[in-house]
């Protein structure tokens, strides 16, 4: 077996017993990206220099028993919206072309002390906004399954990384379906965890209270080791949680029998295509041989989902995103004469469109007189919609349902219509509201061989049990082993 | 038509924390630019604040010295807006559920009797960098290192109709802030910066006239003449049958006038919503009592411990209390030397003179306690004489000095030899005949002269009492 071709547990048990190097396991990796990341565009920068040097410091590390991780001497690869100290984090934007981070966010400081190796940054939709990578000021990324395709988005660099074999797992985030769709577009597993449970610090932020750091993966079980390494509360964020120390035990462990799955019927209804919505109902027939009860019932708060979400992100992101303002950091436009020129010049050169027209969505939302019949009520609405989840966790154990409501577009078929775009994200964004974990994983094909994706969706800081059932799904199934053909 | 003046006041100080608001970062005052900062309060991508426990507990003192209720359940806002002294663009600050509401002040009113002055909010913030704008480079730097630095904003209701009441609130105010530890207000260094709102109306009348805000007021002279130059402006307007335009002006201390800077139609929408970095701050009952035990000495206790304790007079309590300064420099120095009444007559005297002459402001004294105490100590055993002792103080004042030393290098002790003191007597009486001859033939108050000439050759040195006794057995 290749290199590349190996899980991520399967590599790091290699490299324990001494039987790949983490120097060859990097390499391959490497060499891999520079032969094929060409005809995708997954990376925006790699760091093959650093990489190997740090390949042999982990090699060492490994050898003397510093790094006993189970994912140590694993190559990674990390979405460009989270902080790298000395490594370019552009988030993908013009204004940020050229920015060096000073410090390491959280989760690459843990991956970093659990001897994990970084090959490189990943690209993405622009500042995290987008639902296709299309708006990355580097180029769209393509989907490994079909050059003409979208990867899906924001985290399409991660997500096609781990699908076309350049990554064993990588670092995405997920807003409002980030580390989901694309993982969904692009045949791979992606975890969306509990807001809380991954420190936030030093992710760039789009939308603070909706942002969450996950792991990708080709199985269920390398998302949970990876999981496993970045949860925690962490001094730095204070929306990180306390929460009980995550199972990896648990959630390696496969258990589904008797648990009661719900699937909302509003996650079925008009909108859905139907190879997608068949994909789905199969594996719950799956699920129901395993012995779980599977049923589904109405949660009708969905059609608020897209309204509250679009308001509230917009909201943080024209806040979050005013720091770029050509004073400190970043692009700043050589044509402005004086202060608010440079302000006005610098933003209007230094953003893409997408990133502009959620600017200014914010900004009308916020403004006093729009405040109370946009903001105040969007924050209503997350109320209600965690409720509905609340409740809907008093009776299931966890949720079945799409993740998207197709398999990827082509490029260039959503830019022109933002809506349409914004309705691709109906079934993962009330996740984010809610703040509740989610887990999407492969479940089949369309007739044009494009992967189709499911999402199950736990109860707060439950992600062992949602990545038990994944890992329960694919020992009995075998989409995830699926693999595009190379270019 | 009489006039009557309306203001309200918006006080923004400065914490005596350690650390800033929501970073590690020091607060110190000064320091070369941009070397108290850190990616966080620099603003840098992906970082995020992390609220100082000790800000919140600062502003629950400053609360329960100032009757407030204290919100239990808080939230931190973002207020947005462009300026380069502002690396996020916003300002995390408290809109809806600011920490203390609802308390009071008292100040002297017009008749003497005892005045509430409402305090309607006080909430936390943090405070913005410092341009400097580069004459001969032409162009403008930022500083970050006042990026951060936790501040509380305490507004007060529109209760004032006078400049006394309002320089009484902010002496009231300082002292609270100063004695709770809460800051060290310092208005040169901007700890403690003050904006007026000011309205006038015709006496009797109920509703408001239109107001105008004053900023960059400096110190409390400033703020005297700043209110009594703009309640002179728009009662002149409206005298003249014109309107006061509700605007902010800034006050020119220099030029003794104020210009506006702009008016409510250039007013930013701020754009104000929940901060979502940092969680809701939940203060319970336990906390705040904790808080309140915990709490320094309040002016008012401070005055009735004086009276009780130390048995110093009502006026020298009040004096002492007036600044936290006097507070230290007393307590301290009772401690070693104990006796307050002398500690005190020494600080109102002596020490509020050399203030005075030198335009020094209380806080800025760097008397240390130790020397006072030295110099109060060589007076009371008699080794120097009051006069020489304030001669002491003042070098000790103006040049760090140290007293024990000044006074022996100097050979300003007193001379406690008598046998010393007699040939020099003799002498005297030798050198001052005609005045002797006078005392002789009953002339007593002669004896005041000889004595004066007798303690001019001592060099004031020796004690006074024993220097007349002795004249007395030489000529009587």
């Amino acid at each position: 077996m290749q290199i590349t071709d190996m899980t991520a547990l399967e590599l790091a048990s290699a490299i324990k017993a001494g039987e790949i190097s983490v120097r060859e396991a990097t390499e391959s990796f490497l060499d891999a990206i520079g032969q094929r990341d060409g005809a995708y565009h997954c990376y925006n920068t790699v760091c093959r220099e650093e990489a190997l040097r740090r390949a042999d410091e982990v090699q060492k590390g490994i050898d003397e028993g510093v790094y006993t991780s189970p994912l140590a001497g694993v190559p990674i690869g990390i979405k460009d919206n989270i902080c790298t100290k000395g490594v370019k984090t552009t988030c993908s934007s013009k204004i940020l072309e050229n920015f060096v981070p000073t410090y390491d966010a959280t989760v690459v400081q843990r991956l970093h002390d659990a001897g994990l190796v970084m090959l490189g940054k990943l690209n993405m939709d622009e500042f995290a906004m987008g639902s296709t990578t299309e708006t990355s000021a580097t180029g769209v990324t393509h989907n490994p399954w079909n050059n003409d395709r979208v990867p899906g988005g924001s985290s399409g660099g991660a997500a096609a990384a781990v699908a076309a074999k350049l990554a064993p797992v990588t670092l995405g985030s997920d807003t409002g379906g980030s580390i989901r769709q694309p993982a969904s577009f692009c045949g791979v597993c992606g975890l969306k965890p509990t807001y809380g449970a991954v420190s936030r610090y030093g992710l760039v932020a789009y939308a603070s209270s909706l942002d969450q750091i996950g792991p990708f993966g080709r199985t269920a079980d390398d998302c949970a080791a990876l999981f496993s390494l970045i949860e925690g509360k962490d001094e730095k964020d204070g929306t990180s949680m306390v929460n009980p120390k995550f199972d990896l035990e648990k959630a390696l462990s496969g258990e589904i029998a008797g648990k009661k799955i719900g699937i909302p019927e509003d996650y079925l209804g008009e909108g859905i295509a139907p190879e997608v919505k068949a994909a789905v109902l199969a594996a719950a027939e799956e699920y129901k041989k395993l012995g779980a009860t599977v049923e589904t019932f109405p949660m009708p708060i969905v059609r608020y989902a897209i309204p509250a979400y679009y308001i509230i992100a917009c909201a943080e992101a024209c806040s979050n995103l005013s720091r770029y303002d050509g004073i400190k950091y970043g692009y700043k436009s050589p044509n402005a004469e004086n202060l608010m020129d440079t302000y006005i010049k610098s933003r209007s050169e230094g953003f893409g469109m997408e990133v502009k027209r959620r600017i200014m969505l914010g900004n009308f939302v916020l403004s006093s007189g729009y405040y109370d019949a946009y903001y105040n009520k969007a924050l209503k609405a997350k109320k209600l919609i965690q409720q509905a989840f609340f409740d809907a966790f008093e009776t299931y154990d966890m949720l079945l349902g799409p993740v998207a409501p197709t398999t990827a577009l082509k490029i260039g078929e959503s830019l022109s219509d933002p809506l349409k775009m914004y309705l691709g994200d109906i079934y993962t964004v009330m996740i984010n509201i809610a703040g509740v974990p989610s887990m999407a994983i492969p479940c089949g094909f369309d007739k044009e061989g494009m992967p189709v994706g499911m999402q199950i969706i736990g109860k707060p800081f439950c992600e062992a049990e949602i990545l038990s059932a994944a890992k329960v799904y694919q020992s009995v199934t075998d989409f995830h082993k699926q693999s595009p053909k190379a270019e | 038509m009489e006039w009557e003046i309306v203001m309200g006041l918006e006080v923004h100080t400065e914490l005596a924390t350690k650390t800033k608001i929501f970073c590690g970062c020091s607060t110190e005052f000064g320091g070369a630019p941009n070397t108290h900062v850190c990616e966080i309060c620099s603003g840098m991508p992906g970082t995020l604040p992390l609220l100082n426990e000790r800000v919140v507990e600062f502003a629950v003192r400053t609360g329960l010295a100032t009757n407030c209720q204290i919100t239990q359940k808080n939230k931190f806002d973002r207020k947005n807006y462009f300026y380069p002294d502002l690396p996020k663009a916003y300002q995390i600050s408290q809109l809806y559920l600011p920490i203390c509401r609802n308390g009071y002040i008292e100040v002297k009113g017009a008749d003497g009797e005892p005045k509430k002055i409402g305090i309607h909010e006080i909430h936390m913030e943090e405070d913005a960098g410092k341009l400097m704008h580069d004459e001969f480079e032409d162009c403008t730097l930022v500083d970050y290192n006042r990026c951060g630095v936790p501040l509380l904003e305490i507004v007060s209701e529109p209760d004032f109709r006078s400049a006394e009441e309002v320089i009484d609130y902010l002496e009231k105010l300082r002292a609270i802030l100063q004695f709770t530890g809460v800051s060290d207000c310092k208005m040169q260094e901007g700890s403690l910066r003050a904006d007026v709102n000011l309205s006038v109306r015709p006496k009797g009348q109920k509703e408001f006239g239109t107001r105008t805000e004053m900023k960059n007021l400096n110190s409390f002279h400033a703020i005297s003449r700043a209110i009594e130059y703009e309640a002179r402006r728009q009662i002149d307007l409206l005298e003249d049958g014109e309107a006061v335009v509700q605007e902010t002006r800034r006050w020119d201390d220099n030029k003794g006038y104020s210009y506006a800077m702009r008016s409510k139609e250039d007013a930013q929408d701020y754009k104000y919503f929940p901060e979502p970095d940092l969680p809701p701050i939940e203060i319970s009952d336990a906390r705040i009592e904790e808080i309140r035990e915990s709490m320094p000495e309040l002016p008012e206790q401070k005055k009735r411990r004086y009276r009780e304790e130390l048995g110093l007079p009502e006026y020298d309590t009040e004096i002492l209390t007036g600044n936290m300064a006097f507070v230290t420099l007393f307590e301290e120095t009772v401690k070693l030397c104990d006796s307050p009444k002398d500690v005190a007559n020494w600080i109102m005297g002596e020490v509020m003179k050399l203030l005075n002459d030198s335009g020094t402001l209380p806080e800025d004294m760097t008397l240390a306690p130790a020397k006072l105490a030295a110099v109060i100590q060589m007076v009371k055993s008699g080794k120097i004489n009051r006069g020489t002792g304030k001669t002491v103080l003042e070098k000790v004042f103006t040049d760090g000095v140290d007293p024990e030393s000044y006074v022996k290098e100097n050979n300003l002790a007193q001379i406690t030899d008598l046998g010393a003191i007699r040939p020099v007597l003799e002498e005297v009486i030798a050198a001052n005949e005609k005045s002797v001859s006078e005392y002789k033939a009953g002339k007593t108050q002669a004896m005041g002269y000889i004595m004066g000439q007798a303690m001019r050759a001592l060099k004031g040195k020796a004690p006074a009492q024993e220097v007349q006794k002795m004249l007395h057995e030489l000529l009587d």
